[in-house]
């Protein structure tokens, strides 16, 4: 499969295209919202979801293969937040705070574009790993905390660290994610079939509906692409293709399949907008929040829902030998 | 009924805030406070979070004296980086030990 046939795959595919229609809603001036307590509920199913399928293949996974993946994606968590904030600063000259806020997202991952990329690779006919979902509890939190201690370090600002810690480790993925892992786990494939019906049945409804609202709030954000400057926008789109083909490359060295790898990449390639905002807003209130929500939002997102992820995918398979 | 003159301090500001206000609220002395949702747009246009339409209103009746040290916390705390304002009103509250 060429490049460019993954990639148009890839635009008729539901989720794409119901952002594509949140997108076109908001340009032609809709008033149009999902309802706030809608989009939050949906996020909460596809995260539960998420974790409870997750749990019940980690419990027969074949976890001699996870530590090596797992190895890589705490690497990985490491690496890029530290590689942000440096273009960030170097080349793009924000100042520390921005740079940390910034580098806080790109270091952290975005849930919904791991599910996009299981969604996609599934699709494609390839069978990602059962323990992916657990990889990515690994990456929430390590970036953004390395991100906003270079931050904190270089503005003096004072709250103290322990707080943020907290707070992101009991944000609502993190409980959803782990918590759905632990009970996927221990309810195991048999219980599992009670409630696969409601939590499997609906998954893919779920993520379209949701990606139309996703499509109306990055589009909400278009005015704003002009404010954050030719830079940060080039960077919303490179970065990710750096990070995404670190990811894809060190997953499959880690043996990771051509499905897992793409994950791996995807997710390394994601910006975080859920987690990271709050936490950048808390820690470090100088930093100009249109840059990191609209290069998050607006830019990464879109990105890697539409381009990004099919290109990871087309990267894996090359290297997978296929 | 017998009142007596309180001052009622609102702030209206990013949901980011919600639990930092309120226990700044208290260290001032705020025996209780208000928290709703709304949404709207200020003179910056700020918009700090992710979704649209999350600012919070806080309310809390306070003595005058109070009133004044939480808008000084307000001016050298929030509002040199975050978007929110905030004012003062004269009320006349039954229970009067109930806001001290």
């Amino acid at each position: 499969m060429t490049v460019g046939s993954i990639l148009a795959t890839n635009l008729l595919s539901p989720v794409v295209l119901a952002f594509g229609l949140g997108v076109v809603a908001r340009l032609i001036r809709s008033e149009f919202h999902l309802p706030k307590d809608l989009y939050s509920s949906l996020s909460i199913y596809l995260l539960f979801a998420l974790g409870l399928k997750g749990g019940v293949e980690l419990s027969h996974a074949d976890m001699s293969q996870f530590a090596a993946p797992a190895g890589v994606t705490l690497l990985l968590g490491c690496i890029t937040p530290i590689t942000s904030y440096f273009v960030l600063r170097r080349l793009g000259r924000f100042d520390a705070a921005n740079a940390a806020a910034i580098a806080a997202h790109y270091g952290s991952v975005s849930a919904v574009t791991f599910i996009a990329a299981q969604t996609f690779v599934t699709a494609m006919g390839e069978k990602p790993e059962g323990f992916m979902p657990t990889l990515l509890t690994l990456l929430e939190s390590p970036g953004i905390h390395i991100a906003l201690f270079i931050g904190v370090l270089k503005t003096g600002t004072g709250r103290p660290m322990r707080e943020t810690l907290h707070e992101v480790l009991t944000g609502r993925t993190m409980v959803l994610l782990v918590g759905g892992l632990i009970v996927g786990v221990l309810m195991g494939e048999k219980q599992w079939q009670a409630v696969q019906p409601f939590f499997e049945g609906g998954f893919k409804g779920a993520l379209t509906l949701f990606l139309l609202e996703m499509g109306i709030v990055a589009a909400d954000r278009i005015g704003d692409l002009r404010k954050v400057g030719g830079f940060l926008v080039a960077f919303g789109i490179l970065m990710p293709l750096v990070h995404g083909a670190l990811g894809v490359v060190l997953g499959t060295w880690a043996g990771l399949s051509a499905g897992g790898s793409t994950i791996l990449g995807a997710m390394a390639a994601s910006a975080s907008y859920i987690a990271a905002p709050p936490a950048a807003r808390m820690n470090l209130p100088t930093a100009n929040p249109t840059f990191y929500l609209t290069s998050a939002l607006a830019i990464t997102f879109p990105f890697n829902v539409v381009a990004g992820i099919p290109i990871y995918y087309a990267l894996a398979r090359t290297l997978n030998g296929g | 009924m017998h009142t007596e003159p309180m001052k009622l301090v609102t702030i209206v500001g990013e949901a980011v805030l919600s639990e930092r206000l309120p226990a700044s609220l208290r260290s001032h002395g705020a025996t209780g406070w208000t928290l709703a949702e709304v949404s709207g747009d200020g003179s910056r246009g700020m918009r700090t979070s992710p979704m649209p339409g999350d600012n919070i209103r806080l309310e809390t009746v306070v003595s005058a004296a109070a009133a004044e040290e939480i808008l000084e916390t307000l001016a050298t705390e929030y509002f040199p980086n975050y978007a929110l304002v905030a004012w003062v009103a004269d009320v006349q509250v039954v229970r009067g030990e109930k806001y001290r």
